[in-house]
């Protein structure tokens, strides 16, 4: 069976002082191979964690993850990650962090070199295979990020928003590259960010969870990431119905975080 | 207090000195364009020229007081008074008339013998004396000895240089002071002027030319380079062994619960013992010899090298570790590729910490007991008042102490360059 399911994941732990914190509640959710499903909701949803749970970092206190027909107990290479800045191994050049996959594989060097620089192809860092990862901007490293994980042939990509702390125009078109990346590798892809836009632009399926305890509040399915393949972003974002849509969630999202502050100041 | 005149004064002439002929805007960087400099650090550089002059100033301090030649005499402070030093002294008597004549003191160096200067009766019955006394010295002259009426005979001296003077008083002359004592005796001593005696503190070219005398000759049947030989040795030695053990300990308490809270008392309890302390155990366990210096550099290094490799593992951003596992590491692999480079500019800061302990916790381990080394050299000298020695061997072990720390800065430039990049 080819997909990753998640199961009724729930998750809660102690705290310090006593009491205790419901994260997860409840979460299910199919992904068929070669998805795009992008994740939405307002700080303290639970969206990190249940993308750390898919990673197999933390393990749930309920349901299970099962991705091609076994369960998930670890992390592992065939989930790959891609976190938001720092994760680059800043002690290997450009080349030696796309190749850390391969080469813990004891992949043959000839076969990994080819891998790397078809990779530095793809993401366009052909000229900087040699440099520091320190010595370039913040979006060639995400550009890195990306390419080092997928030289590892993962099933599944997980971003914990990959994109969040580039400036608008890097990250528009770190956008358009993530989508091409998706429709010519054909991963099974899953992104968490806080920008609306960016959700509805690179989700083929989009979901907005709500907070306390982490639940999924809606899902839609979009046709914005289809149209956005290899087109001009700004021009799926004149669509109407990409404006009528991100109107929706926006308020969504506000109806949200105002509740969270009127239970704040009744509880104060 | 004359000294810290003389200093602050020249810090303040050369600082308007020097702004005075550096015209603004001679720098054309980016910094010189700030105008906010005033709390911003990054703006303040060290001045170049002030640091020259400083170390300078100290020079010129040191040989102003010290008369050293190699400086042009009129720079000098008031040396001590140095050769024939006359004064009168006028006796009574019973039943004579009051006497004058004259004292003639031959003012020497110390390290030279001198022998009284012939002089010449005269008429009086108080007859003219001579005597020598060293520089920086007193000395009684018994001005009575040779006159026709002795103390004893009931003879006093009444004045010096015309001034009256009673037992216990004193008169200033031009070359020095002229006391008396209780029991009526003249008491000569010499103008000490304001500079150091070289006991206390020699002049520049005698630390020098004994350095050279060292360095050819040896001190205590070793030379000079097996002297600092030795402190390095046991530098290293101590240093190369404390790491050995703490790298691998921190590493183990950076990652492992319980080694972690095995360790920790331990090493929180030994970290804020100074090694100094631990000098009179070692002593008393291993003895004076190398292997009780080397278990103390040992013990010096081993808590900084244990808390900096724990500082290392502890701050490897856990995204590093969770991109490596989805990678596909395994824990071996995350040790090797991960974790240690990422430590390793803790390790190097930890190290430079360790090193410049060492290299003070040695020359004190010398300064207790040892029969070569930078500190034992030191502590032989000052007891027998070898200042200049003493001296020395402090400018040479600031010296090594400051290149040990520019090496370790040198090596971790090149070894670790992506320190503080992450």
């Amino acid at each position: 069976m080819s997909g990753l399911e998640i199961e009724n994941i729930s998750m809660r732990f102690d705290l310090p002082n006593g009491t205790s914190v419901q994260a997860l509640k409840n979460v299910s959710l199919n992904l068929k191979a070669g998805q795009l499903l992008s994740v939405l909701g307002p700080s303290g949803c639970g969206k990190t964690t249940l993308l750390n749970i898919v990673a197999g970092f933390l393990a749930p206190t309920e349901g299970r993850i099962v991705l091609n027909g076994h369960e998930v107990r670890g992390p592992d290479a065939e989930r790959g990650m891609v976190f938001q800045q720092g994760a680059l191994f800043e002690w290997m050049s450009v080349r030696d962090n796309v190749g850390f996959g391969p080469r813990m594989k004891g992949m043959a060097k000839a076969d990994k070199d080819k891998i790397v620089n078809h990779l530095l192809d793809v993401v366009g860092l052909r000229d900087f295979k040699e440099k520091a990862v320190y010595e370039l901007s913040g979006g060639m490293q995400q550009r890195v990020a990306l390419a080092r994980c997928l030289a590892n042939e993962p099933d599944v990509i997980l971003m914990d928003e990959p994109l969040g702390a580039l400036d608008a125009l890097t990250r528009e078109k770190m956008q358009s590259l993530v989508l091409k990346l998706w429709k010519e590798t054909g991963k099974t892809i899953i992104l968490i960010t806080h920008s609306v836009e960016e959700a509805l632009l690179l989700g083929e399926r989009l979901l907005v969870m709500a907070p306390r305890p982490g639940r999924i509040h809606k899902e839609y399915r979009l046709p914005f990431a289809e149209m956005g393949v290899g087109e001009d972003l700004r021009e799926v974002k004149k669509h109407p119905e990409f404006a009528r849509t991100r109107e929706e969630i926006l308020g969504m999202i506000w109806d949200m975080e105002e509740e969270i502050m009127g239970r704040q100041e009744a509880g104060a | 207090m004359i000294v810290l005149l003389i200093y602050v004064a020249v810090f303040v002439v050369s600082f308007f000195v020097v702004m005075k002929l550096i015209k603004p805007g001679a720098r054309k960087d980016f910094t010189s364009l700030k105008t906010v400099t005033f709390g911003d650090e990054s703006a303040v550089r060290s001045n170049r020229t002030a640091s020259v002059i400083s170390i300078l100033t100290l020079f010129l301090l040191w040989g102003m007081f010290t008369g050293s030649a190699l400086l042009p005499k009129f720079l000098h402070a008031p040396g001590p008074f140095e050769g024939l030093a006359r004064f009168d002294y006028t006796a009574e008597a019973p039943g004579r008339e009051p006497a004058t004549a004259t004292v003639t003191v031959l003012v020497h160096p110390i390290e030279q013998e001198a022998k009284a200067p012939e002089v010449e009766a005269g008429d009086g019955w108080a007859k003219n004396d001579s005597a020598t006394v060293g520089m920086w010295r007193s000395g009684l002259i018994q001005v009575d000895r040779n006159d026709e009426v002795t103390k004893a005979d009931g003879a006093k001296v009444v004045a010096v240089n015309g001034q009256p003077i009673v037992p216990g008083g004193e008169v200033i002359t031009d070359f020095g002071r002229v006391g008396m004592s209780q029991k009526g005796t003249l008491n000569f001593e010499p103008k000490k002027g304001w500079q150091m005696e070289p006991i206390w503190l020699p002049a520049p070219e005698a630390v020098m030319a004994r350095l050279i005398d060292i360095a050819q000759e040896g001190f205590r049947g070793s030379t000079l380079w097996q002297h600092l030989g030795w402190s390095l040795f046991r530098v290293i030695a101590g240093f190369f062994f404390g790491a050995l053990v703490g790298i691998p300990l921190g590493y183990a308490m950076g990652l492992s619960d319980w080694f972690r809270g095995w360790f920790d008392p331990i090493v929180e309890f030994m970290r804020p013992v100074p090694p100094l302390a631990l000098i009179p155990l070692v002593i008393i366990w291993a003895g004076i010899g190398e292997a009780g210096k080397i278990i103390l550099l040992f013990l010096a290094a081993l808590w900084i090298m244990a808390i900096a490799a724990r500082s290392g593992v502890s701050g490897v951003k856990i995204s590093k570790v969770h991109a490596a596992y989805s990678l596909g590491a395994s824990k071996a692999q995350i040790m090797r590729y991960v974790i240690i480079p990422n430590s390793l500019p803790d390790i190097f800061t930890g190290a430079r910490v360790a090193m410049g302990v060492c290299w003070g916790t040695v020359v004190a381990a010398e300064l207790v007991a040892a029969e070569k080394g930078a500190g034992m050299m030191i502590m032989v000298a000052s007891k027998f008042q070898n200042t200049d020695i003493v001296i020395m061997g402090i400018i040479l072990i600031g010296i090594i102490g400051f290149g040990i720390d520019m090496l370790m800065r040198w090596a971790e430039r090149v070894l670790v360059p992506w320190k503080g990049k992450g």
